[in-house]
């Protein structure tokens, strides 16, 4: 029954292959558009969403409790409750976590080379990690290692910022060595450069070191939070009169930076996690909070002595923009869709009034009204499933072509294949159904008498 | 014989927009025998074309009764009224009304597609309308479209394609006004044979008086009535 449908619908088309094929060209065209839309519309919110997480989307934040001392609190982060330990074990236990590195704040420094001196808007510390978490590539040379970091080496890595203002012409940059506060550091390696942040930052003016060589090197005060530079500008000797009695030789500024604090807590100021996927951010977090909690032996119901921040601003702009992708895309390729739909009844139309004697004689027959509507939905049903199927190879092929000659971003979808045959299936019987019932509807005297 | 048709009182008005009423059929009362050859006379405009929609199950009476095969069939429902076509009435119409760009055999196999009775097989429905169009001496023309065969050809392939379903009445409506003076009498000749042969009942429409005399019987109609009956010669 169905075959004997399918075939004299395929007869019916096939009486008129040129008028076929230009029906068909509108859903070919329209389902090509949505087809080469999706790929390339999914590529480029691939590209977004993976710039991003270049931003730090999937980064999270770990800070030890502010602290407070009699009553007034110290700030955001001034506790000494977090170790590099706390870093190495969410590296090894939270699967979620894709990379993690301890952080200890920066000071402010400056940066000398040669006769050039510069001021870098920040100096940050990390593990060998750290380039990792940030989704920070290297223009030049490379990160420095877990041994430098265990070492506290005083080597460095450096942004395009610092490169420009600091040397001169095409001198080598990585191995060179440069001078912070007086202590002399390596150049491993060269950020690619990344432009500014979302608050108008220059994220290339920036000197990276081991956390371990920021603690016992660059930042006043050891390792403790919320000292970093106070004892710097304070001796104790502006106090108390008895400090002017000098045991020993003063120290020179060179002397001072390189000596080796020798008290050293184990803390770090914070943790940075860069979590597997936007999506799994939340997951992150709980395994984190459970494995700190339990290696702070923090009590059932007690208070966390940490507290872990997301973007979750960042990843809000992830979501919404490619909704709004989504959607836009979906908006052009119904309208293209639809143009081709009316185009389907409209030939329908033609071909149900040019062939009104031929519907006469079926009824004459004994073809039931019900046969007629099911030939003819059928028919355009036909028209519109080769259409989308030539729409979809059309599609791909463009963009095929398009990535390889724009080199954009292009991914097939599946998804969008399978929706593309279904909204041409759905477009057949809707915009068939009309000329379809037109043409069951017809008495079967006028139509064989029609002229 | 039984009667295979009877009309008893039948009265067809067309209703048109406005409220007018045209009474084309005015009371029309006749009897058709199983296996006889009538011929359906009248001018134009005389409502031998209404009454042979009726009788062809396209249209329904306004009002009278139809008695078809010694059931009443004024009544009935357009699909119900589609299948009586499908299984026992065939049509021959003036202009072929074959399907352009289709094999004389496709144009002759068409009607099975809505036949609901026992169903042939594909190769057992190709082997019945060759052997009907062979029949019908268009043998060697099966796969030629009606563009590519003459008028009294083309009329053949639309009686082989009327036989396909083993109709019992055969239904002609100015099957030779568009042929010449021969092949109109190959055709009505072809009718008689069928006629004769297969003891099919025929009702040929016309107002040529010519084709009458292949009949044995003509049936006058003026003015939406039968003119009395006399036995044609």
């Amino acid at each position: 029954m169905i075959t004997q449908v399918v075939s004299t619908a395929v007869v019916a088309l096939g009486r008129n292959v040129t008028r076929s094929l230009l029906t068909m060209l509108g859903i070919v065209i329209g389902i090509a558009a949505v087809i080469t839309m999706m790929e390339i519309g999914n590529g480029a919110s691939k590209q977004i969403a993976s710039s991003i997480s270049n931003m730090g989307s999937n980064m999270l934040l770990i800070f030890p409790q502010a602290l407070s001392t009699a009553g007034v609190s110290v700030g955001s982060g001034t506790g000494i409750t977090l170790t590099s330990q706390d870093c190495d074990a969410i590296i090894r236990e939270c699967p979620s976590v894709r990379a993690a590195t301890p952080v200890v704040r920066g000071t402010s420094v400056q940066a000398i080379h040669g006769a050039l001196n510069w001021s870098p808007g920040r100096v940050e510390s990390g593990s060998e990690e750290y380039f990792d978490v940030n989704e920070w590539s290297f223009e030049d040379g490379e990160a420095f290692t877990a041994r430098d970091v265990a070492a506290s080496a005083t080597v460095c890595v450096i942004g395009q910022t610092i490169v420009d203002n600091l040397f001169t012409g095409n001198e080598p940059v990585v191995g060179s060595r440069i001078r912070l506060n007086n202590v002399l550091f390596t150049v491993t390696g060269v950020l690619s450069p990344k432009g500014a942040n979302l608050m108008g930052m220059d994220q290339n003016d920036l000197i990276v070191v081991p956390w371990t060589t920021m603690r016992n090197r660059l930042a006043r005060g050891g390792g403790t939070a919320g000292t970093s530079s106070s004892s710097a500008s304070y001796a104790r000797g502006d106090v108390y009169a008895i400090d002017a009695v000098d045991f020993y030789p003063a120290r020179d500024a060179t002397q001072t930076a390189n000596y080796l604090m020798p008290i050293r807590f184990n803390n770090v100021n914070s943790i940075m996690c860069a979590a597997v996927s936007s999506d799994r951010i939340q997951e992150a977090i709980e395994e984190i909070t459970e494995l700190l909690r339990a290696r702070h032996r923090i009590p059932e119901g007690g208070e966390s002595d940490f507290e872990i921040r997301d973007m979750s601003e960042l990843l809000t702009v992830l979501t919404s923009t490619s909704t709004l992708m989504t959607s836009l895309l979906l908006i052009v390729a119904l309208i293209s869709l639809v143009v081709g739909g009316v185009g389907i009844m409209n030939i329908m139309l033609v071909s149900v009034t040019e062939r009104t004697r031929e519907i006469g004689l079926r009824m004459a027959v004994g073809a039931r009204g019900r046969d007629i509507l099911l030939q003819f939905l059928v028919e355009s049903l036909l028209l519109c499933l080769a259409g989308g199927i030539l729409g979809i190879l059309a599609g791909r092929f463009t963009s095929i072509i398009i990535s390889s000659l724009k080199n954009w971003p292009v991914s097939p979808s599946i998804g969008a294949i399978l929706l593309s045959v279904i909204v041409s299936a759905v477009i057949g019987i809707g915009f068939g159904f009309y000329p379809a019932w037109r043409a069951s509807r017809l008495n079967p005297i006028d139509a064989l008498h029609y002229e | 014989m039984a009667a295979l048709l009877e009309l008893d009182h039948l009265v067809k008005t067309y209703h048109l927009p406005g409220g007018i009423d045209v009474p084309v059929l005015k009371g029309v009362s006749l009897r058709v025998e199983k296996g006889d050859m009538v011929a359906l006379m009248g001018a134009s405009g005389s409502g031998k074309s209404t009454l042979m929609n009726i009788l062809g199950f396209l249209d329904t009476p306004t009002s009278g009764t139809y008695r078809f095969d010694g059931r009443d069939v004024s009544r009935l429902s357009e699909d119900e009224r589609a299948d009586v076509r499908s299984a026992r009435i065939g049509f021959v119409f003036q202009s072929f009304n074959l399907l352009a760009r289709t094999s004389a055999l496709q144009n002759v196999l068409m009607p099975l597609e809505y036949h609901r009775g026992a169903r042939l097989s594909r190769a057992e429905g190709r082997e019945r309308a060759r052997q009907l169009l062979e029949t019908l001496g268009l043998e060697g023309r099966l796969d030629h479209t009606p563009a590519q065969l003459s008028g009294g050809q083309q009329q053949r392939v639309a009686i082989a394609r009327s036989l396909i379903n083993g109709p019992d009445i055969l239904f002609a409506d100015e099957p030779t006004g568009n042929l010449d003076s021969v092949t109109t009498v190959e055709i009505l000749e072809m009718f008689q044979r069928l006629n004769a042969e297969q003891g099919i009942t025929i009702v040929l429409v016309t107002h040529d008086a010519e084709v009458c005399d292949y009949a044995k019987r003509t049936i006058h109609i003026r003015d939406g009535l039968v003119v009395p009956d006399k036995p044609s010669a």
